[in-house]
Order: structure tokens, then C-alpha cells, then sequence
């Protein structure tokens, strides 16, 4: 007889059942491992940021929102006198350092990915792979003994170049012929650093383009560079902003490498090739060694400030891929 | 390839094809035959003539296919059938040079487009392309441009400057593949919430725009349910009056109605071969190969 379908309304919906398994003993253990394991990493980095505001605090407190807008660093060497801290210059350093770095990184790494994906033969695509590779576990002393004493005076020589013609633009100009030791030389530095990471996201990204829609390209009569432009570049997009964020991730953080090449000053400078700037990680490096303790607090809250800015934009790059993918497919 | 120029006088005296089929027992031959009687005579051929000359390919060491040679009159309809791993995708892929995208793919022979060898030294591979247009297994629009940009995109792609309106073009191909009267209030969506059928029919569109001589499609219907792929059908017939056709097809059905010639390939373990080739309506009635007869009848394959 065929049920209709008044009958199947009135019977009444019956109540989710609840599914279980009975795991096995092994399970259980493998389970304890990894969350024990996971738990302590979240824990540690906990630990750290209420470690750092915890000490900042004081700074903080003393210093008021001063401590983020002002220009000065002085400890005082008599009692009576006041401490003043202000990072103002320090993180418009290392704003405009990571900008350098970017706007000359990601262009390269793009290119770079593009080249190994889709240019390079076989034998050289697999020989720069690893070599792109290898450079990302480079020690980064190493980058800053090499910038100092190579790139340095070639770095000058172009600042000067761009100088010379560009100088018009303000960002450009130069008060007194100082070129070394600049953010721009700094940001060129932190670019090649930043340079392997930004690549291996991208050239993996790259490498998943759907292969249907390359040759679908292709049939339609497109060159290799149409076809770039038109499938792989909108295919991997939000990839290669992830990845420039992990590269901006490294560059906001990056200490002894700067540190080599950047003539610190409290003073906020957006003449990008004039030869002083500020980098609040290299200026921790240098002030700590000699800090009192009122002024270690104060570097311990400048941590905490890069600290923030870290997980900020690292927050910032999750909010634009994960808008980009749902966007783009 | 006599059989065919009987075929053809045949089609051009516009005799009915139906008396050649009284004595058939097969369905597909009926079907066949219907096709090749609703065929109007009269008309000159359009499209471009095609013809591939001792194809052979290789994937690395693996001989996948030999010395396959194929003609392919303008303005006519070839289905290419055969069971799985006979090489026919392989031979479609060497006649618009999508082959040598495999890394480690070789071929040897020559094919022919007006009577020009497409792999002849320093020939610019995007025009060979553009005048041999690919529909693919499974729909590939681009899924970040828009219906009415992916219609276009052959334009962009190739750097061609579109010398009349591009509306017109737009509509001129969207309406040649069937799909004009579904998506004309939305040409701004993205292509990614059509159908599939509707998508595969915007992948033709695409093709169609760029204006190409021959259109080689490998598999068309393989990923679209029965009601897309009859429409597809339709629109293959309609543009088979302005172009050179080319189909690899696993539904032999389908071969039966919308091909005017058939070609049969056949791997016996080594390379895929040609076995035989005709006109359709003779290949699913009275093949010459037992192998032919043995596989239309559905007794392997």
C-alpha cells in the first residue's frame, strides 16, 4: 500500500540519536600525545605575550600612551630625574623597513615562482629549488655581515642613482649626502630574506593552477604569459598574499640582520635612503645590553608592541586569504 | 578513402539514405542513417580541410599510438571512437599540438591544415591553435571571469584586436552554442554557478568566438547528464554547417547521431591503431573489420 504523505507528517521525528565509538587503547594514547604536545606550544606562546605585557606594564604605566607616539629614549642616569621611553620612531622604522622589503621581495618571488613553474627545464627548476630552499635556513648573521660589507657600498651607489632622478619624490630626497646605513638598504637586506619563504608558497601555489584551465587557455591560441595572466595569477593570488604576509611576518621580527645594516636613531625618518631609521627589534638588541632595569621593562614592552604588530598582521593575512578564496573559486 | 566520395555524391545528390538501411538490424545504423539523410545537400563546404599524416606519438618509451593517418574534409562531422587506451584523445591532442604539453610526449608525422604542416619549423603554435579550437572532457571555464568575459577570453589571450562589437560577438556565440536565451539576463555572473552542461556549452562559446576553422572537441558529454548532452548534440550539428568537426566520443549513440564519418581505433596491448574508417552509417551497418563489427555491436569494449 503506498504511504502517503499525510501519514509520513504525522509521525512524529524522532530524537537524534547520539553516536559514539569505542576508541581502542592505542587511539587514546596517540590522541594524549598529540594534544599534550599541541597544548604546550599554544601554552609557551602564552606564556610569552603575558610574560612580556606583564613586565611592560610598568613601562607602559609610567610612560602612558606617550610610550607609543614619542620620539625620545632616555634612561636617566640620576635619581630624580625621569625616564623617557617612546617607540614612536621605532615602529615607523619598522613599518617603513618592511615595506621596502615587500615592495622589492614579493615582485621577485613572484617572478621567481613563475620562472621555476612554468619557464625552467626540468634539471635548473629542481637545482633553484633547492637553492631557494636552503636559503630560507640561511643563519640571518650571515645576511648582515654580507649586507654590511657587500651590498652596502652597491646599495649606495643605486641610492644614489635613484637619488639623482627621483629625487624630486619626497620618500626619495636627501638632506646631506648620507646614504649608508639606511632603511633602504635595510629593506633590501630583509627582501632577499624574505625572498625563499615568499617563493616556496608561491611556486607551490603555482604548481596547483587546475590543469584544465592552463590547457583550456591554451587552446584558445593563448602564449605562455597570457595564459599567466589570465589562469595562474588569479588561481594563486591569494596564495602569494599569504605568503608575503608569513615574509612580512619575518621582516617585522628580523634583528641581527637589520641590526648590521641600519644606523638606529629615535627620530621617525620617511626618507627612505637617508642613513639613519629605526627597527624596534634591532633596537632592543642594542639597548638591552646596558639597560637598567627600568629601562629593561621598557624594552620588554617594546617587545610586547612588536609582539602585537606580529600577530596582527598575521591575523590581517588570514582575513585576506581566506576573503580571497571564497571570492576567487 | 573512395567510400567516403560515394558518401558525399550521395549527400549531394540528396538521395535518401534510408533505402540503403532496409536490410540493417542494428539501431545505431538506423540512427545513423537518420543523421546522414538530415544532412542538407548543397552546400559548399566550410572550415578547413585537415589531414594527418602517419601520426605517431610516445609518452616517454611508451609507443602510444601508430601511424594513424586521417582526413578530415572541411564542413563534415568525424566521431573518433574505440575502448579506453586506443590512443584516440592522444591523436585528437597531436592534431592542434596539445600533445607536446605532456612533458615527455613526442610525435612524429605531419598533419595538415590547408594542406600547411602545423609542425612545420617555426610556426607560431598559438596560431595553429586559435585556427583549431579544443573542447575539453570537462567543462574548464575560467571560474574568476565573469559569462560574458570567459566568451571573450579567447580574444585577450591571443591578442587579437576584435574589429566589430564585441556585444554582437558575444551574442553571435553564446546564441551558436545554445546557450544565449539561458544566461543573456546574467552575462556579469560568474561562470562558476552555471551547470555543467551550461558551463561545457560556454566552453564551446568560448571556442567559437576566436573564430576557429576546425574545432576538435575530446569527449564533450562524458561529464553531462542525458538532457545536456542532447543539446550539445543540437548544437554540434549546427556548427558543423560552418566548421570542420572533429569528436572522440565513448557513446557510440552519440557517434551514430551527430557524425558524418567514423573513425574506429583499436589497441591490442602495444599502440593504439587506426582500424577502419568510412562513413558512419556504413560503419555501424557494414563494417569491413570483424574487430569493427565486433566492437559497434557492443561485443567488447
Amino acid at each position: 500500500m503506498p504511504v502517503s504523505s499525510t501519514q509520513i507528517q504525522k509521525a512524529p521525528p524522532p530524537a537524534p540519536r547520539e553516536i559514539t565509538t569505542k576508541p581502542r587503547a592505542s587511539d587514546i594514547f596517540f590522541r594524549g600525545v598529540l594534544t599534550t604536545m599541541s597544548m604546550s606550544s599554544l601554552l609557551i606562546l602564552t606564556l610569552i605575550g603575558l610574560f612580556l605585557s606583564f613586565r611592560g606594564y610598568q613601562a607602559f604605566k609610567t610612560q602612558g600612551f606617550h610610550f607609543l607616539t614619542a620620539y625620545d629614549w632616555n634612561a636617566s642616569t640620576d635619581a630624580g630625574q625621569k625616564d623617557v621611553f617612546g617607540l614612536g620612531a621605532m615602529i615607523i622604522g619598522t613599518l617603513i623597513i618592511s615595506t621596502i622589503a615587500l615592495l622589492i621581495g614579493v615582485p621577485l618571488s613572484v617572478l621567481t615562482a613563475l620562472f621555476l613553474t612554468f619557464y625552467a627545464p626540468e634539471r635548473i627548476k629542481r637545482a633553484l629549488t633547492t637553492l631557494v630552499d636552503l636559503m630560507a635556513s640561511f643563519p640571518s648573521i650571515l645576511f648582515g655581515l654580507w649586507g654590511f660589507i657587500v651590498l652596502m657600498p652597491m646599495a649606495e651607489y643605486w641610492a644614489k642613482l635613484i637619488h639623482k632622478y627621483l629625487g624630486w619624490i619626497p620618500v626619495f630626497s636627501v638632506p646631506q649626502p648620507a646614504y649608508t646605513r639606511s632603511p633602504f638598504i635595510a629593506g633590501i637586506v630583509l627582501a632577499i630574506m624574505i625572498i625563499p619563504i615568499v617563493t616556496s608558497v608561491s611556486r607551490e601555489i603555482f604548481g596547483q593552477t587546475p590543469l584544465d584551465r592552463i590547457q583550456a587557455a591554451y587552446a584558445l591560441g593563448a602564449t605562455r604569459w597570457a595564459m599567466i595572466k589570465a589562469v595562474v595569477l588569479p588561481f594563486g593570488a591569494s596564495g602569494v598574499v599569504g605568503g608575503a604576509m608569513l615574509g612580512l611576518g619575518r621582516a617585522l621580527g628580523e634583528t641581527v640582520a637589520v641590526y648590521s645594516v641600519l644606523n638606529i636613531v629615535f627620530k621617525p625618518n620617511w626618507q627612505v635612503l637617508y642613513g639613519f631609521g629605526g627597527n624596534i627589534a634591532s633596537m632592543i638588541v642594542q639597548k638591552w645590553g646596558e639597560a637598567s632595569l627600568s629601562e629593561s621593562k621598557a624594552l620588554l614592552a617594546a617587545g610586547f608592541v612588536l609582539f602585537v604588530m606580529t600577530l596582527l598582521v598575521n591575523l590581517g593575512a588570514n582575513f585576506i586569504v581566506r576573503r580571497a578564496i571564497k571570492s576567487g573559486k | 578513402m573512395n567510400s567516403n566520395n560515394d558518401f558525399e555524391k550521395n549527400e549531394n545528390d540528396g538521395e535518401d539514405m534510408s533505402t540503403n538501411t532496409v536490410h540493417q538490424s542494428s539501431g545505431l545504423a538506423n540512427v545513423a542513417a537518420n543523421h546522414a539523410a538530415q544532412k542538407q545537400p548543397g552546400n559548399a563546404p566550410l572550415g578547413s580541410g585537415l589531414e594527418a599524416r602517419g601520426i605517431h606519438a610516445w609518452f616517454g618509451k611508451h609507443h602510444a599510438l601508430e601511424n594513424v593517418s586521417l582526413d578530415f574534409a572541411a564542413g563534415t562531422v568525424t566521431a573518433l571512437i574505440g575502448p579506453s587506451g586506443c590512443g584516440k584523445s592522444t591523436f585528437i591532442r597531436t592534431l592542434n599540438r596539445m600533445h607536446e604539453f605532456i612533458p615527455s610526449a613526442a610525435m612524429a608525422g605531419e598533419v595538415l591544415l590547408d594542406g600547411k604542416d602545423i609542425y612545420e619549423a617555426g610556426t607560431d603554435v598559438t596560431k595553429i591553435r586559435l585556427q583549431i579550437g579544443m573542447v575539453f572532457q570537462k567543462p574548464n571555464p575560467f571560474p574568476s571571469m565573469t559569462i560574458g568575459e570567459n566568451v571573450l577570453s579567447g580574444l585577450k589571450l591571443a591578442q587579437i584586436k576584435s574589429p566589430i562589437n564585441k556585444d554582437d560577438l558575444l551574442e553571435e556565440c553564446l546564441t551558436r552554442s545554445g546557450l544565449w536565451s539561458e544566461v543573456k539576463d546574467r552575462l556579469g555572473a560568474h561562470a562558476g554557478g552555471l551547470s555543467g552542461g551550461q558551463q561545457q556549452r560556454l566552453c564551446i562559446a568560448r571556442s567559437l568566438a576566436v573564430n576557429p576553422k576546425v574545432l576538435l572537441m575530446d569527449e564533450p558529454c562524458s561529464a553531462l547528464d542525458p538532457g545536456s548532452t542532447l543539446r550539445i548534440e543540437d548544437t554540434i550539428g549546427q556548427l558543423a554547417q560552418t566548421m570542420t568537426i572533429i569528436i572522440v566520443t565513448h557513446n557510440m549513440q552519440q557517434a551514430a547521431r551527430v557524425s558524418d564519418y567514423t573513425a574506429f581505433f583499436l589497441s591490442d596491448g602495444g599502440p593504439g591503431q587506426l582500424v577502419e574508417v568510412g562513413p558512419t552509417n556504413e560503419m555501424f551497418s557494414r563494417p569491413k573489420d570483424e574487430r569493427t563489427e565486433n566492437y559497434v555491436s557492443g561485443r567488447f569494449g
